[in-house]
């Protein structure tokens, strides 16, 4: 890397709910580089800036730490890299350690542990318009004395609301903090406090009241219940037309592309079937991740998630789970991939495996062509009891199935581990903030952008692979089935139909299940082809209720709720996880369930319906 | 007595934090908290469910604790 004297190192710390990282987008805007640290899943974050005098500021956001006493990963990585001992990372110029000025109690003792380490470093005081909005006044200068380092005040969501802090980082570098080993932390912290801060009360008055609501039992219950409703009723209308326009949109541009490819159809195959037909099978759930993000992000940020967690705590530790497996959970509705990503959150180890393996036992949304088409062929529109509709009602029961399992499994990896020891929750319930757009913008692109790159890369290699598989051998002279019966794809669901006879799968979804390997949706396209290019002029839905038998639908609907040949989410289990026998248990356990499941409903159904 | 015996709403003041296994990783984080000696605490509110886990104010901070986690806690003895 090209350094020079001109570029500034800055590492941002602070404990969890300071702002940190509302002050770093604020600082750095959308210049960003997100990536991991070398050999561990902690996410690196780096931004640069550019100071009024010219000088070029790289920062560095550290992972939120409460201690430095390294009981995560998290913690180890922020204390190495502080010190410069972390291998491959420079260490900083000057630390930038950001306390919320309305909670200095417990984040001080940070601070102060922090100023051990002995290196140069600023406090940034962050949140002080919530904190004088609460009638916190902090005296700066009396701070500034007790702990030997500049401390400037900012407001991360405000417009300029970091100017003191960056006028402060522009000047003169301060000298390293005095390292001093002697002391009570939390002595230290309370002196301080009854020296620089008055504080007429010890918690917000708005946060009382909301967790007075929130937190109720009963009410709190009924919120939580609301809100999950408005979120997958707003994931689902409102990403329709969205959805609709990208199928069009990528339709069309493969159409004309293919359309200049005429000469050469093998090409033409390959990018209109392969390519387009498989990277457009992904785009298309883009919108729902992204509004579904745009929920969790702003509960999130608001602080209600935490809430969620606890409320769910109990159910969920029963289960063998933890309430922060919560968030991870609710983002596998969309897809597993960023739900098993978001498992960073969870600190105990054996807690974020186990959410990791029941993952994608959630009702992705790549699931519902096969669950739409099924239902419209087999279920008849009725409406039950006035108000339901039955179509609705299966549909329904499909998504508890899915969360049903998924605490029966936990259960059963918590009663095999026979694992007595105890796992921490131990969570923080910040105050109540109203989440700042440009915080929330950043953190939808970082998340689209993370799915587009993982996700886009292993299908696009994987619909070529696949394409090719389903394209050769060609068919022979004068054949009379469709073409993909001849090839390789096809040979594979013929054998395939041996193993899958038992739970009524018929040749053409065994065919179907090998393209779908890559991503479940394609399953719904590929038993298209298979029927198109049997001579079948009918549409799908139409052959399917026709031609199958209710039991075959029904076995192939539980199938999908267990569903295991998703590739890319086995490929980030592994990534995550840097194991592949985590991979192999996962696919293993799920390949089972979905038999078991389905050999039951086929043989239950064709027994009552005969 | 110990925090988790508190009553919902009942204020007291923390003695110390119990290590229940050695150099208990809970405990400490606890005290990293800063459920130190002398700090007040209020038992804020329980969960729905078993009445767990449990909703703690200490210093200006709220945290959610399991009742086990809790329990490591001895305050004083309030009436």
């Amino acid at each position: 890397m090209s350094d020079n004297a001109a570029v500034m190192r800055l590492a941002l710390v602070g404990s969890p709910n300071c702002g940190k990282t509302a002050l770093f987008n604020l600082l750095t805007g959308g210049r960003q580089k997100v990536a991991n640290y070398a050999g561990v899943t902690v996410e690196r974050k780096e931004g640069r800036f550019v100071a009024p005098s010219g000088r070029i500021m790289r920062l560095l956001d550290l992972p939120g730490a409460y201690s430095l006493e390294a009981a995560s990963p998290d913690e180890l990585i922020t204390r190495d890299i502080c010190l410069g001992r972390f291998p491959g990372e420079v260490a900083p110029d000057l630390i930038v350690c950001v306390a919320d000025a309305t909670n200095l109690r417990l984040h001080l003792r940070f601070v102060l542990e922090v100023r051990r380490l002995g290196r140069p470093m600023v406090l940034a005081l962050n949140m002080m318009d919530a904190a004088r909005k609460r009638g916190i006044r902090i005296d700066t200068g009396k701070l500034e004395a007790a702990l030997g380092m500049p401390v400037v005040e900012t407001v991360a969501v405000r417009r300029g609301g970091a100017a003191a802090l960056v006028g402060q980082l522009d000047g003169a570098l301060p000298s390293a903090a005095a390292a001093d080993q002697a002391g009570d932390l939390h002595e230290q912290v309370r002196a301080m406090i009854a020296e620089a801060v008055s504080m007429p009360r010890r918690t917000a008055a708005t946060d009382d009241a909301i967790d007075r609501i929130v937190l109720h039992p009963m009410l709190g219950l009924g919120l939580l219940a609301i809100v999950m409703f408005l979120i997958f009723q707003a994931v689902f209308s409102w990403a329709e037309p969205l959805m609709e326009g990208i199928e069009v949109g990528v339709g069309t541009l493969g159409a004309w592309v293919g359309a200049g490819l005429e000469s050469m159809p093998l090409l033409q195959s390959l990018v209109v079937d392969g390519i387009f037909a498989g990277v457009g099978g992904v785009l298309v759930f883009l919108p729902q991740i992204l509004i579904l993000f745009l929920f969790i992000l702003a509960l999130e940020e608001s602080g209600y998630l935490p809430r969620a967690a606890f409320l769910l705590d109990r159910l969920m530790y029963k289960a063998g789970l933890t309430g922060r497996s919560f968030i991870p959970l609710l983002s596998s509705f969309a897809c597993a991939i960023p739900g098993i990503m978001a498992t960073r959150s969870i600190q105990d180890p054996r807690d974020r495996l186990t959410t990791i393996l029941v993952a994608p036992l959630m009702t992705c949304s790549a699931r519902l062509p096969v669950y739409a088409l099924l239902i419209a062929a087999f279920i008849p529109q009725r409406t039950v009891a006035g108000i339901f509709n039955l179509q609705g009602i299966v549909l329904f029961s499909l998504y508890v199935a899915g969360v049903v399992s998924a605490l029966a499994v936990a259960w059963v990896i918590k009663w095999i581990r026979r694992d007595k020891s105890e796992h921490a929750l131990l969570m923080e319930l910040p105050s109540y903030r109203i989440p700042h757009p440009r915080d929330i913008a950043i953190g939808l692109w970082e998340r689209g952008m993370i799915f587009l790159k993982r996700v886009g890369g292993i299908i696009l290699s994987l619909t070529i692979i696949l394409w090719f598989l389903s394209s050769f051998p060609g068919p022979p002279e004068g054949a009379t089935e469709p073409a993909i019966n001849y090839s390789f794809a096809g040979q594979l669901g013929h054998g395939l139909h041996a193993l899958f006879a038992p739970i009524g799968f018929n040749w053409q979804i065994c065919i179907a299940l090998v393209p779908g390997l890559a991503a479940r949706e394609v399953a719904v396209s590929s038993l298209a082809t298979v029927y198109a290019l049997s001579g079948n002029e009918a549409g799908l839905q139409a052959i399917v209720a026709t031609q199958w038998s209710m039991a075959t639908a029904f076995s192939l609907l539980a199938w999908y709720v267990f569903a295991p040949m998703c590739l890319s989410t086995l490929a980030t289990v592994r990534r995550e996880t840097n194991s592949w026998r985590q991979v192999w248990i996962m696919a293993g356990y799920l390949f089972a369930l979905a038999y078991l499941a389905s050999f039951l409903t086929y043989q239950i159904t064709r027994a009552m319906s005969a | 007595m110990r925090l988790s015996e508190l009553s919902q709403g009942a204020e007291s003041v923390v003695q110390e934090v119990e290590d229940v296994v050695a150099s208990d990783p809970i405990a400490r984080r606890l005290r990293d908290y800063g459920f130190v000696r002398g700090e007040p605490v209020r038992l804020v509110g329980r969960g729905p469910i078993g009445a767990d886990p449990l909703l703690v104010q200490i210093g200006f901070t709220r945290f959610a604790l399991r009742r086990a986690e809790a329990a490591r806690v001895i305050v004083e003895d309030r009436p």
